[in-house]
């Protein structure tokens, strides 16, 4: 995966509590065999109306955020079902950052699989930071290796991340990726240590 | 102090220990089908990796393909799932048993049967019914689409040790009784969860009275009760099973094999967490009568009320699945009508299994309203039996004779069992929804199922005159 180190970008807000599973991806889509192009079913039953036109009210939809890759998001964000799916189709959209005052549990593991860092923020500077992202094209940046979100100039927040996750994330390395870290100890195994019987016959 | 045959074949897997208790295990086999692959090649695709050892992997078909013909999937789901294997196996080079090959079937048919399966190995499927192959002493466990993907490109996993059950079988079945009844006997006297965290190895004077089938038949069901294994040592059966076959050594290699297979045995002095005993002699055949494997009981019996079951939670899970089963408490087995017969799947699908409810049909009919599906386990099951003369056999009686595959063991292809409808199938699940939407399915052995279509109910397999026709004797070699 990509590193994350240090990330400006464009702001999207979703000023909403407890936004679903359901909602992020409806279950019709998870009937796919890709893990890659989930983006035009993100948060499809909002995006678009029921005749499949594109809802003009949806905060998504709006011209200023187009090209958006970080998401400023309400409290308990991605609860419901585990599916992987949501943070595939938010990953596929193009958000990288997620902030918010509590997300679900294993959404929240999710995103770090897939090279999403959700960065909780407390409800005081969620509170203060929401209106500030509405009408307006913003930008942000978020600094890993410092534990920052710059929102503008002068204002900066720290958050929390447990490390070996934010290592992870800094080195681009997915559990794969992590493992690949032990590729010597395997290739010494393949080489030395393999029976007989674990190879293969034809 | 000895090590178990699980400790030996875990530690010689064993590449990486961290601090924290977790092992890089090494993975010598792993099998690949078309259900729980799709995003795990994606994964990999994705990330721009590539598969670390093609020669340790070995892909099929089976869960969702029709068995009238394989070749015209209506289903479009299934037809991308089946395309998408098609795709992945050409662009990573994975060897592929697909619909037009002779070596296509259930993966934990095939395994076994190409000779991939060997004493020893560590064998993964995104597939809980891996354990299968433990009945060759290899340690087999199914894993998630994540799992697959970090195997695809590490053939490595992380895993935690699990604890070992000891299953001790001993005396001889009683004829009429097989296999599938000392899998689902244990199961109904010691619940579905008996073997949560450990890795079963089944030990006992039964084991060498045991034909790879029968041995492969109880390994296959070790999930029902809870484990993610369940191991048998190799011996000789084992060894002339895997002798000759295509996948498996020849020559010097064989010998080399050989010799570290014949160590594969738990040492005298050492010792399980947990044994259970159970004597095989005593069995009668059984089946299932509620939601869940564990709700079973001997053919002999009646349908239980819940008041019989001490705790509360259990009375309330009886009442559902009776209610679920349209079953009244006290009805005799043997007066319960079937409408459907599923002989087949990763559990009954070997030429075993075909045999035994070969000579039970044979020169009888299937009941009227009756429909009855044999479905091969692979296409060597088939061709071995069709050289036998059995598919006559079975067509004769009434009996439809299929293509192999899944089928009816899960329903993801069109062989579904419609709601309210009984099916007496050898399959290893009795999950409401598992064969259809409001399906009623009764876990037996082959010849039990086979039975149940003739008679229209249940019967005790034990009171047919049965007419031999021959190489049903146990220790049978399947086909090479
Ligand atoms: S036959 Fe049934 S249990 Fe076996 S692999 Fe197929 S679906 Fe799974």
């Amino acid at each position: 995966m990509e590193p994350l180190v240090r990330h400006k970008g464009k702001v999207a807000c979703l000023n909403r509590v407890n936004v679903d599973t359901d909602q992020i991806i409806p279950k019709q889509f998870l009937k796919r065999i890709e893990k890659s192009g989930y983006d035009p079913f993100l948060f499809y039953d909002w995006r678009y109306l029921e005749n499949g036109e594109i809802n003009e009210q949806f905060e998504l939809n709006q011209g200023e955020v187009q090209g958006a890759s970080i998401l400023v998001a309400g409290d308990n964000f991605g609860c419901g079902s585990s599916r992987e799916h949501a943070v595939w189709a938010l990953r596929d959209y193009g958000f990288r950052i997620l902030l918010a005052p509590s997300f679900a549990d294993i959404f929240y593991n999710n995103c770090f699989k897939n090279g999403v860092l959700p960065i909780r923020l407390n409800s005081d500077s969620w509170s203060k930071l929401a209106p500030y992202f509405k009408g307006e094209e913003r930008w942000m940046t978020v600094d890993l290796e410092r534990q920052e979100v710059e929102i503008c100039e002068g204002m900066v927040l720290s958050f929390e991340i447990d490390p070996h996750r934010k290592q992870m994330l800094v080195e681009g390395l997915d559990d794969i990726g992590l493992t690949m870290r032990y590729q010597q100890y395997i290739e010494i195994y393949e080489k030395e240590q393999m029976a007989p019987y674990q190879r293969v016959y034809d | 102090m000895g090590s178990t045959l699980f400790e030996k074949i875990w530690n010689q897997h064993r590449v990486y220990q961290s601090d924290d208790g977790q092992s890089l295990l090494y993975v010598d086999l792993h099998l690949v089908h078309e259900v729980t692959s799709p995003q795990a090649f994606e994964g990999l695709r994705m990330a721009g990796r590539s598969m670390r050892r093609l020669d340790l992997t070995f892909a099929t078909m089976d869960h969702n393909i029709p068995t009238d013909n394989p070749f015209v999937v209506h289903d479009p789901i299934a037809k991308r799932q089946i395309d998408a294997l098609t795709d992945n196996c050409r662009e990573f080079r994975v060897p592929l048993a697909d619909l037009s090959s002779a070596e296509q079937g259930i993966v934990h048919v095939i395994g076994p049967e190409l000779g991939l399966t060997l004493p020893g190995k560590t064998i993964v499927c995104g597939d809980s019914h891996t354990a299968t192959h433990g009945a060759f002493g290899a340690l087999a466990f199914g894993v998630g689409t994540s799992e697959v993907e970090h195997v695809l490109a590490t053939q490595c996993l992380w895993q935690s040790k699990p604890k070992t059950l000891q299953v001790q079988l001993n005396g001889k079945l009683a004829p009429g009784v097989a296999a599938k009844d000392v899998i689902l006997g244990l199961i109904a006297a010691h619940g579905i969860r008996f073997g949560t965290g450990y890795v079963i190895e089944y030990t006992g004077s039964a084991i060498p009275f045991l034909s790879m089938e029968e041995r492969m038949t109880i390994c296959n069901m070790s999930i029902e009760a809870g484990a993610r294994a369940g191991l048998i040592a190799p011996d000789g059966i084992t060894f002339a099973y895997l002798k000759g076959r295509a996948h498996a050594p020849k020559g010097v290699e064989w010998e080399k094999c050989l010799d570290d297979w014949k160590k594969l045995k738990t040492d005298v002095d050492a010792s399980y967490d947990k044994t259970v005993v159970m004597d095989v002699s005593l069995l009668s055949p059984q089946l299932t009568w509620g939601t869940n494997p564990g709700m079973g009981g001997s053919v002999e019996g009646v349908v239980p009320h819940p008041s019989e079951y001490a705790d509360e939670a259990q009375r309330f899970a009886v009442s559902e699945a009776l209610q679920y089963m349209g079953l009244t408490p006290g009805t005799k087995f043997t007066d319960i009508s079937v409408q459907h017969v599923f002989i087949g799947s990763c559990t009954n699908g070997r030429i075993e299994d075909l045999r035994v409810a070969a000579t039970v049909v044979k020169n009888r009919k299937v009941a009227p309203g009756v429909r009855a599906l044999v479905v091969p386990g692979s296409k060597g099951v088939k061709r071995q039996a069709e050289a036998e003369g059995l598919d006559e056999v079975f067509l004769q009686a009434g009996f439809e004779w299929r293509e192999p595959g899944c089928s009816m063991c899960l329903g993801m292809n069109p062989d579904i069992v419609p709601p309210g409808q009984r099916c007496a199938a050898t399959s290893n699940r009795n999950f409401e929804g598992r064969q259809g939407r409001g399906a009623r399915t009764h876990l037996l052995s082959p010849a039990m199922a086979a039975a149940a279509a003739i008679a229209g109910h249940f019967v005790d397999i034990r009171q047919w005159e049965l007419e031999q026709t021959g190489g049903v004797a146990h220790g049978t070699i399947g086909p090479a």
